[in-house]
């Protein structure tokens, strides 16, 4: 009977300005935050199409026919399809949200049309959050709920008029009053252990170090200033130089890009001076390599440590991860190197630059066993041979390194590590190419190491008898900077993309609210939820007691909430509280007071009825026309006396 | 057995009022309270609990606390509405009900007179008689609404319950409450269509005088060239520009003595809409008349207070 009453009451009058407007903004913002994951075209097709459409029905009116509608969904699923080779999966799925949500306004004639647009709304903007769950794009999507809330309220009829900014304001205020509870719930909410379908995939689009490297291909990864990780320490941080974070270890060699071994196999053994203890929060890669501090000496839960200490998780890090593990900045790795490991780190491919491998051999020759001899010939090379540190080299043709040492001498961290473990295997010293992060910067009120994608790097390893695989830096032969100061350091002069550094050290302080909105909000996991009670001696709190609690939790909000919304402010006036105190203690001996009745008529009632308190009746009688009409502003002390006295007076029944 | 029932029923009108007071109507001013207020969620309401439970699975299947924080963040707003809707009606007051003038069978203009409290009172609906009208109090405010009631038969008719609800403020709940005010409308005859004029006994003598003093009616604005001894001075005295009395309306019209005894060989209810069509077709031309009814007797006299006293006296007969 509710059912059928409710759809009586959904009279379908035409959709007002206002809403239809609302709700055009809603899809704005929604397309807003859908646009950088959404191919530019798309985006810029779906924002005119919007804009259109509201154009249409502002200035023209009437809705879109239906052939149209369905050759727009036609065209839609075609172009999705065309773009990403399916309908399913995260991109092409938030691409078709998108699409509908704006093809639904072309249909938006009637307010429940536009009550469905917000609802889809809501989970359109929702779903922008499976992309980048940072605290900005939080934020952005929690403001484009202000648009989709006003547009429901805006289609209840006869509410107060306002200009179009102010009805976004009580939705603010919604929102803020709900916000409690919204945080009770996000506490308390029992997260699932497994999920229940697949987690999507999320490699595409996503930049970051990739598994083999070749000459130019960190330019764009150099550029990018988003975060990669944060890192924590117990204890004094490692100073600048030591903050070498490795993440893939390069060996093979084809003349043009580096790429790993796939080895199983024991991790090298190591031996290692003081152990420093840290904590990473890796940002989402959407790759299984997890970057550690050199050197790590074991590996953190649900990773694997390789031969060459590569940290490979078991799944790829699809979210936020975090980790802690224990590295030695001063070590010996691997004192003995197999044969086969040696013929390994030696291998060059024939036939690509020649003059490299020429240089090596007569270096060989020149310093005969000395190794450190060669090693110092190729680092004065890189310092005083009039190389230079830039992010924007010059081409390089088929013998890259040839190219580089001899002709252009131009490049960045992957040109020097790539020509210096070339020269170092063409003169007999095995040696490797290894990838990762170096620097960062240290947020002193969050004490923390902030690295970003920028300070990616890369850097040789050479195996020397009895020091076992030694860690050399040729950039930072050429631009000491970089490796003392940063990667914004070294790039300041090179490219001046930074632009501003106080721009970029302003975001950096600012990180450390990432960094929060990281740890408190992102990384609360099962394993988080279920320490919650730990304070209070519950070290495992599980599913039943998260849900009492939230039970628990939920009804105070409840309680609190109903309290509001029944409290009405008591009476000002005191003469007409008390007297309803009077006539609710009449009403029940039996003498209600009559609607519109005068107070001398309801008294001699009273007193009628109740002859035993007659005096007293009309003794209140008199006070009270008194306190009524004889003053302007009655006297306090008369007032009191009529508030006691109908506080005292108690009916005595009568027996009859 | 039938005191119990009694007593049952006195506890549940005082507990639960809203369910049970539409079988007995109550006296003005009615009170909105948390007692008589009823919520569901609206159909609307249902559908987006479900969008949220849907949102809220993708949120922890991918273990995306964001997006968990804005679902929690949606669905404590729409809890919160909840108790909006609700407020939206509490306190709301209906004080008095004004009625127009009808004739059976035609629809009459019910005026309802609401009062809010402190607080604001947006988007309230009240439905009487398949009718909706929606309007927004502000706080201490004050609003008069204006229904049609159909009417069928003359006579006192009772008001019909009226239903005050609001999905105020996002469409997901429907708070509501019945109002069944003890006050009934009069609604007049409906008068025949057509029929003999009254029978005049003797010609009475015209009387040409002006009906002095009572009818500002029979004045009009000064124009000029008016001539100076038509001017009303003592009416002008109390107006802002000068009143003239206006000979050219026709001043007095023959009077009509009607009664209900000269339509005896007729059915009581022929006799009303007989005598219903002579005031009306009186009062069009402004005709006096006195009307002697078995329950009244009511004096020689025109004009619209006139007409409505005798049409509520008719309308009154049993």
């Amino acid at each position: 009977m509710i059912g059928l009453r409710l759809f009586r009451h959904k009279h379908q009058a035409p959709l007002e300005r206002r809403p239809f407007d609302l709700l055009c903004i809603t899809v704005a913002v929604v397309l807003g935050v859908h646009a950088p994951h959404l191919p530019a075209w798309l985006t810029v097709v779906l924002a005119a199409m919007l804009g259109l459409r509201w154009w249409q029905r502002r200035h023209r009116g009437g809705r879109a026919p239906g052939y149209l509608k369905l050759a727009l969904l036609a065209l839609l699923t075609a172009a999705v399809i065309y773009h990403y080779d399916t309908l399913f999966g995260r991109e092409p799925g938030a691409a078709l949200v998108a699409g509908l949500l704006v093809l639904k306004l072309f249909e938006t004639e009637t307010p429940r049309d536009a009550r469905v647009g917000a609802a889809f709304s809501c989970f359109a903007l929702m779903t922008a959050l499976l992309f980048d769950q940072g605290m900005v794009a939080t934020a952005l999507v929690g403001l484009g709920l202000l648009p989709a809330l006003a547009t429901l309220r805006a289609l209840q009829p006869a509410r107060p008029e306002t200009s179009l900014p102010r009805e976004l304001l009580p939705a603010l205020r919604l929102l803020g009053a709900s916000l409690p509870l919204a945080l009770l719930a996000f506490v308390f909410v029992p997260r699932l252990s497994s999920p229940l379908w697949g987690a999507p995939n999320s490699t595409q689009g996503r930049t970051g170090l990739s598994e083999d490297m070749s000459p130019g291909d960190f330019s764009e990864l150099l550029m990018d200033d988003r975060p990669a990780m944060r890192v924590t320490f117990v204890g004094t941080p490692p100073p600048n130089a030591q903050r070498y974070f490795r993440a893939y270890v390069l060996w093979n060699y084809d003349g043009r890009t580096w790429n790993r071994r796939e080895l199983d196999g024991a991790p090298a053994p190591v031996e290692h001076g003081p152990a420093i203890q840290y904590t990473i929060a890796l940002e989402a890669t959407g790759q299984r390599v997890l970057p550690v501090l050199d050197v790590p000496l074991d590996a953190p839960q649900a990773a694997h440590m390789g031969p060459d200490r590569e940290m490979r998780a078991e799944r790829p890090v699809n979210d936020p991860l975090v980790y802690s593990l224990r590295s030695a900045p001063s070590y010996r790795l691997q004192g003995q190197l197999s044969e086969r490991e040696r013929r390994r780190a030696l291998q060059l491919p024939a036939g690509f630059d020649p003059q490299a491998h020429a240089l090596g051999q007569r270096w060989r020759a020149q310093y005969g066993d000395n190794d450190a001899a060669i090693v110092q010939a190729a680092m004065t090379l890189f310092h005083d041979g009039g190389f230079s540190y830039t992010l924007g080299p010059p081409p390089l043709g088929r013998n890259t390194v040839d190219d580089f040492l001899f002709s252009t001498h131009e490049g960045f961290c992957e040109h020097y590590a790539s020509s210096f473990v070339v020269l170092m295997r063409a003169a007999g010293i095995p040696a490797r190419v290894v990838t990762g992060y170096q620097g960062g910067y240290w947020n002193r009120i969050g004490n923390y190491l902030l690295v970003r994608q920028a300070d990616a790097h890369a850097w040789s390893e050479i195996w020397l008898p009895g020091r076992g695989w030694v860690r050399m830096d040729p950039t930072a032969a050429v631009r000491p900077e970089r490796v003392s100061q940063g990667s914004a350091a070294a790039n300041a002069t090179a490219a001046g993309w930074a632009g501003n550094q106080w721009w970029l050290a302003w975001r950096n302080r600012w990180d450390i609210v990432n960094q929060w909105w990281n740890q408190g909000v992102i990384g609360f996991d099962t394993l988080r939820q279920r320490g919650l009670l730990t304070p209070f001696g519950v070290h495992d709190t599980g599913v039943g007691l998260l849900g009492l609690l939230l039970a628990i939790g939920g009804s105070l909000f409840a309680v609190g909430g109903l309290l509001w919304a029944v409290w009405q402010r008591p009476e000002a006036d005191q003469a007409r509280t008390a007297m309803k105190l009077l006539e609710k203690r009449l009403a029940s001996a039996g003498v209600t007071r009559r609607h519109s009745e005068g107070p001398q008529h309801y008294f001699s009632r009273a007193a009628r009825a109740l002859p035993s308190q007659r005096v007293e009746l009309e003794q209140l009688m008199r006070t009270y026309l008194d306190l009524r009409y004889a003053h302007d502003e009655p006297p306090a002390d008369l007032l009191r006396n009529f508030r006691q006295a109908a506080r005292d007076f108690q009916p005595r029944r009568v027996v009859k | 057995m039938l005191a119990a029932i009694r007593r049952a029923q006195t506890w549940a009108e005082r507990r639960l009022p809203a369910l049970t007071r539409h079988k007995r109507p109550e006296s003005l001013p009615i009170v909105l309270h948390r007692r008589r207020v009823y919520i569901v969620p609206t159909a609307f309401g249902a559908a987006f609990t479900v969008l949220l439970l849907i949102m809220l699975l993708g949120a922890l299947n991918y273990t995306n606390n964001a997006a968990l924080m804005l679902t929690c963040l949606l669905g404590s707003a729409s809890s919160a509405s909840m108790l909006i809707a609700f407020r939206s009606l509490n306190g709301l007051k209906l004080t008095a009900i004004r009625q127009g003038q009808a004739i059976a069978g035609e629809p009459m203009a019910v005026h309802l007179v609401f009062a809010g409290s402190e607080h604001a009172h947006a988007s309230v609906h009240a439905d009487m008689n398949e009718q909706t009208e929606a309007f927004s109090i502000g706080p201490h405010g004050e609003t008069v609404l204006n229904l049609q009631l159909d009417t069928h038969r003359r006579g006192w008719r009772p008001m019909p319950r009226i239903k005050l609800w609001s999905n105020w403020p996002l469409g997901l709940f429907h708070a509501w409450s019945w109002l069944h005010p003890e006050q009934s409308v009069l609604v007049w005859p409906r008068p025949e269509s057509g029929g003999p004029p009254p029978v005049v006994p003797g010609e009475a003598g015209r009387q040409q005088r002006l009906h002095q003093g009572e009818d500002i009616a029979a004045l009009r604005a000064y124009r000029a060239g008016d001539p100076q001894r038509h001017i009303a001075w003592k009416h002008s005295a109390r107006h802002e520009n000068l009143l003239v009395k206006d000979f050219e309306q026709p001043e007095a019209q023959e009077e009509w003595h009607l009664d209900w005894r000269q339509l005896a060989q007729l059915t009581p209810e022929a006799r009303i809409a007989r005598l219903a069509r002579w005031l009306g077709e009186a009062e069009t031309v402004g005709r006096p008349t006195s009307l002697w009814l078995p329950t009244e007797d009511i004096a020689l006299g025109h004009g619209r207070s006139h007409y409505a006293h005798c049409m509520n006296a008719l309308a009154q007969l049993p």
